[in-house]
């Protein structure tokens, strides 16, 4: 086993290795993005200090589904965010060189790519979950510190697929452009506010049909021991990290289909 | 056994055009069109071709990064693309225009990840790297990062790190593209003594035809996707009528004689003391001389061996039927 993840483990140390090499560029980015969070949980935060309540929570309710999310994107982020360089690399030919390589194509890519940049991320978030958990007061029984734990990750799986997923578009259309942030970005704001914020087919598409509703939505319900206001049964928030194997299941088969539609570029 | 067995390979593209604000009409092109190929253990191949004639595409079908259209392909006896991850293990490959390097790092880095990813046990790695640090002369640039490297040193870099692993067949895309006189006579020297030794099969495409002169004694020729010459560097002088030329400078101006009674010989100018004959491979070369110094005062005179470039050129000008005929 060891044996097998060795070539990506040195994959990784090199390239960390090539991004230390520029250290002003490293310290911007972490900086960067640790600001951009900071936007986000500010506009967040002012809805809520006009109204007081949103979809039917109150603030630390809120605050805790928005931590949920910001944990698991914070995680697929780091682990698979720089999938989305897939793009570039169709289009400048690099893929050729990886894919004569004796190791498996998406594992070599994350591999290349780890944001280590975005770990500031991650800390940031798990702050704010952590802040959120206490202010909202939970009563912790054995079966919710596992949850807090498996959730988060499910998520992270959840949004890693996603990534991939948008990703593979490059392999069918080298312009794929900007197309892949609207489904990433736009599903991590939307698993950041409670479901019952949305309403009609905005709801039942993204929330359900596109299971972004399992991420943190309703994780959190089952966290905060509250009942859903849009009438699913309490056992769903604990049954909601199973959509992300099914969703990485999807994302592997479109992965799959993806690359062997490979055309490479050039000469 | 051969190494590479191709037959009725093809791949097709679909090319999307731009008709009108938004149609957009579609044709298929086929790049590579039915080439047949065998290579043995040992060969040292150049595949030749116009850009656009399919090299790199029939190239990367061999190592498994394209998946051909129609045909059958083994390369080490794999199918090249579901067989990917070993046939990878067996094969070396250098893309002239891309880079299997770690840009931000020294070059030493490459390497060492590379063992790593082929699974090199140590001592064997070393031994290679020492190997190829002594014949494409890297040392003194080991610890540069890959970025700040020349051309000709990043090629250099390449071909190390495409041969680490002792790959049974070394695949190379316009290895010499770009280099200066003085790198590309090393990579050129380089690959000659690695052909020499006989256990690695070497695939080299060119337009380069230097390359091909100094290392091939095998030449595909391919143009418009098909194979239109398959054999060695005589042969395609033959069949294509390839000319020796020679320049007779007289002493003084003449008037040129007859040599209709010499086969194969046909006056190609005549410009005062200096004649310029060319010459079939029916001809012969001490017949015309004897006859010339009949004529005057021989000063000087030369036999040009026929030019590659001529024979490709006058290739790529004829359509393809009447060349396979």
């Amino acid at each position: 086993m060891v044996d097998r993840i060795r070539p990506y483990l040195a994959l990784i140390a090199t390239q960390v290795r090539g991004q230390a090499s520029y250290r002003t560029s490293f310290f911007f980015d972490l900086a960067g993005n640790v600001f951009f969070l900071g936007a986000d949980l500010l506009a967040l935060l002012v809805m809520l200090r006009t109204s007081g309540s949103l979809g039917g929570f109150d603030r630390a309710q809120v605050l805790v589904v928005f931590g949920l999310s910001q944990v698991a994107f914070a995680l697929a982020d780091l682990a698979v965010g720089n999938i989305e360089r897939l793009r570039t690399y169709v289009r400048s030919g690099t893929l050729d060189t990886v894919l004569v390589r004796p190791l498996g194509v998406l594992g070599q890519l994350l591999a290349m790519d780890v944001g280590t940049r975005r770990l500031g991320r991650l800390v940031y978030s798990a702050g704010i979950l952590a802040y959120a958990l206490r202010l909202a007061h939970v009563h912790w029984t054995p079966a919710k510190a596992l949850l807090v734990v498996v959730a988060p990750v499910a998520g992270a799986v959840f949004f890693a697929s996603i990534f991939v997923a948008t990703a593979t578009v490059a392999f069918w259309w080298i312009e794929s452009g900007e197309l892949g942030n609207i489904v990433t970005y736009g599903g991590r704001d939307f698993t950041g506010y409670p479901v019952s914020v949305f309403g009609g087919w905005f709801r039942r598409l993204f929330a359900y049909a596109l299971g972004m509703g399992f991420v943190a939505y309703y994780p959190a319900l089952a966290l905060l021991g509250v009942r859903d206001p849009l009438g699913l049964p309490g056992w769903v928030g604990w049954a909601a990290p199973a959509a992300a194997p099914v969703a990485a299941l999807v994302a592997g088969l479109v992965w799959r289909t993806g690359i062997r539609h490979y055309r490479s570029t050039g000469s | 056994m051969n190494v590479i067995e191709a037959r009725g390979l093809r791949k097709e593209f679909t090319v999307r055009a731009k008709a009108g604000r938004f149609r957009r009409t579609s044709s298929v092109v086929s790049a590579v069109d039915g080439v047949d190929l065998a290579v043995e253990r040992g060969e040292l191949l150049g595949y030749l071709g116009p850009n656009g004639a399919g090299k790199s595409t029939t190239l990367k079908m061999m190592t498994g990064v394209l998946h051909p259209t129609a045909g059958d392909l083994t390369v080490c006896g794999y199918a090249p693309v579901p067989q990917r991850r070993r046939l990878a293990a067996r094969i070396g490959v250098v893309f002239g225009q891309r880079s299997g390097l770690q840009w931000d790092l020294p070059l030493r880095d490459s390497f060492t990840l590379l063992r790593h990813v082929h699974r090199v046990p140590a001592g064997e790695h070393a031994a290679a790297l020492r190997r190829c640090t002594d014949l494409l002369d890297l040392g003194s640039f080991m610890d540069t990062p890959v970025r700040q490297l020349s051309l000709g040193q990043r090629m250099r870099g390449e071909l190390t790190a495409a041969l680490l692993h002792s790959p049974e067949v070394l695949f190379l895309d316009e290895p010499t593209i770009g280099l200066d006189v003085l790198s590309k006579q090393a990579v050129r020297q380089f690959l000659a003594e690695l052909g020499a030794r006989g256990d690695t099969t070497v695939v080299l495409t060119t337009h380069d035809l230097a390359d091909i002169e100094r290392l091939c004694r095998r030449i595909v020729v391919i143009d418009h996707g098909r194979v239109v010459h398959d054999g060695t560097l005589t042969q395609l002088h033959e069949r294509y009528g390839s000319q020796r030329r020679v320049t007779a400078d007289f002493a003084v101006p003449v008037v040129p004689g007859d040599v209709s009674g010499l086969p194969g010989v046909t006056l190609e100018s005549a410009e005062a003391a200096r004649l310029v004959f060319a010459l079939d491979s029916t001809a012969e070369v001490g017949d015309l001389i004897a006859r010339l110094v009949t004529w005057g005062t021989l000063r000087d005179l030369s036999i040009a061996e026929p030019e590659i470039e001529d024979v490709i050129s006058r290739l790529y000008l004829s359509p393809a039927t009447s060349i396979m005929s």
